[in-house]
């Protein structure tokens, strides 16, 4: 078994103001999905979200505002994994809640860290 | 009460008492010595009191035998005198200075400090439970067997192990430090938990037996909360996750002891007074900001006891399982989560999901596809309804998946 990270694209769209019916039908569909694949005891970590607030540092003291200088997608958050073989990652990605709202997953293997 | 019934009554009440509190001044290296001095004790009040009549005070009068015993042992055997005292560490070896004290608080102190000895990381979780029931519980070594389907000998060898292992460890009868209280005290819980299962899904039919084992591991956790530095809001969850399942203790057996699945319990048997008990508990559950395993779990517990069988509640359930997971991966969640799939969404996709599960070797999981395929493909069911039979191993299992092939037998003609 090997880890991979799941990296959440979507585009930045801004806030998006939910229903709280809509919000609740939005996380259990998340949650349906993670639990799908803790179920299978192959959740690491569920990770983290990432908010819409950020800087970017660059060379040269330039910090810019936001996490989206030149790009229309930002990360949402993302999740460690674990699964035989990327192809496998790559089905459970399929099931992420993001792609029906227009976003993408990026599978990536982690390199283990000795020390 | 009848004296004869009075003698095992005091027995179960204070063995355990006495015993922790010897336990406690002797040390956790002469545990057997003190479980001896309260036993010797017992056989003297059956022999006397039938002869001279039951006296005034029982209790005081087991009290006082067993502190004699106790200080004649320490006074007569100097080998043991020695080894005590020393490890006592008591600035003088004085032998009267050890003092024996049988008052509610230090015995409420005692056992405590024996829980959280006996559930000691280092010793095998099967020992942990073994030696709960005989020194916490106060159960016989006959007890212990019928409830471990086991015989004697092997009890026997089995808490020998691991009170050798406790002496080789060193464990100190002591309550952790305030810091280490959080981490120490999951290890107790888990113990509990435990004993609480080995009660509520023992193979043994001795019902009242498992009655009690359930009921020993409810007080004991009882106890936690009465004190107040271990009464924390995942041991208040962990009882009223108990209450919740106790309540169905008399729903999930027929009269002939075989087990009634939940679907099919006759909801008029649970019992309302503890689902009572374990709401008050798990309110008293939701303060800080911690959501542990056993709040997770007390909470699909309570939904259980709703009797409705709506979509809200599987819902619920299923929403809490996937959290359960995501904190801790375990098979019966596992199974438990793909079930309220079921509810929620359907077999179809809990066949999808259930498939993913890679728990082949288990019979639960089998189990679970006949249910899910029962309708759904009957040839399928089967298939799985018999790699179920032949995984499973108690006779109550075997009887509850016979009788789901007989059944669907009957609908594929």
């Amino acid at each position: 078994m090997k880890e991979f990270v799941l990296i959440f694209r979507n585009e930045s769209v801004g806030e998006i103001k939910l229903s709280p019916e809509g919000m609740l039908a939005v996380s259990n569909e998340w949650m349906d999905w993670m639990g799908g694949i803790a179920s299978q005891g192959k959740l690491v970590n569920r990770g983290a979200r990432l908010g819409a607030e950020g800087k970017t540092v660059k060379p040269g003291n330039v910090i810019t505002t936001g996490p989206y200088a030149e790009i229309k997608e930002v990360i949402g958050g993302l999740t460690i994994i674990r699964a035989e073989s990327l192809e496998e990652a790559t089905r459970m990605a399929k099931g992420c809640p993001i792609l029906n709202v227009g976003g993408n997953v990026e599978v990536r293997d982690v390199i283990p860290m000795n020390g | 009460m009848q004296e004869k019934e009075l003698i095992p009554h005091l027995y179960r009440a204070e063995f355990r008492k006495i015993t922790a509190v010897l336990g406690k001044v002797f040390g956790i290296a002469h545990i057997e010595v003190a479980e001896d001095i309260v036993s010797d004790t017992f056989l003297l009040a059956a022999e006397t009191w039938g002869l001279k009549g039951l006296p005034n005070n029982p209790t005081a009068w087991l009290y006082t035998v067993a502190k004699n015993k106790a200080k004649d042992m320490l006074k007569h055997d100097s080998i043991f005198n020695q080894k005590v005292v020393n490890e006592i560490k008591y600035s003088s070896s004085e032998l009267h200075e050890i003092e024996i004290d049988l008052s509610g608080k230090n015995i409420q102190d005692s056992q405590l400090q024996m829980m959280f000895a006996i559930c000691h990381p280092g010793i095998p979780a099967e020992a942990q439970i073994g030696l709960s029931l005989r020194i916490l519980c106060g159960f016989g070594i006959e007890e212990i067997a019928v409830a471990f389907l086991s015989n004697k000998e092997t009890i026997n060898k089995r808490l020998f192990r691991a009170r050798e292992k406790l002496k080789e460890l060193n464990v100190k009868i002591e309550f952790p430090p305030e810091a280490e209280i959080n981490k120490r005290i999951q290890n107790v819980l888990t113990t509990l938990y435990l004993l609480f299962n080995e009660g509520y899904y023992s193979a043994t039919r001795d019902k009242v037996l498992r009655h009690d084992l359930c009921l020993e591991a409810m007080r004991l956790t009882y106890m936690l909360i009465e004190n107040e530095s271990t009464n924390k809001p995942f041991v208040n969850a962990l009882l009223s996750l108990m209450c919740f399942h106790a309540s169905r203790f008399d729903a999930r057996t027929n009269p002939k002891g075989e087990l009634v699945l939940y679907d099919e319990q006759d909801t008029r048997l649970w019992d309302r007074q503890l689902i009572t008990r374990g709401e008050y508990y798990l309110n008293k559950a939701a303060t800080g900001n911690e959501i542990s395993k056993y709040h997770l779990e007390a909470a699909i517990a309570y939904w259980h006891t709703i009797k409705n069988n709506d979509e809200e509640k599987w819902e619920k359930i299923l929403q809490l399982y996937n959290k359960l997971l995501i904190i801790e991966y375990s098979p019966i969640a596992a199974l438990n989560r793909t079930y309220a799939v079921s509810k929620v969404y359907g077999k179809e996709k809990a066949i999808e999901e259930a498939e993913k599960l890679n728990l082949n070797n288990n019979h639960l999981y089998h189990t679970l596809l006949g249910d899910l395929y029962f309708t759904v493909d009957p040839h399928k069911a089967l298939e799985h309804l018999n790699q179920s039979l032949k995984l499973s191993r108690s006779a109550a299992d075997k009887k509850i998946i016979t009788g789901k092939i007989r059944k669907l037998d009957l609908e594929k003609k």
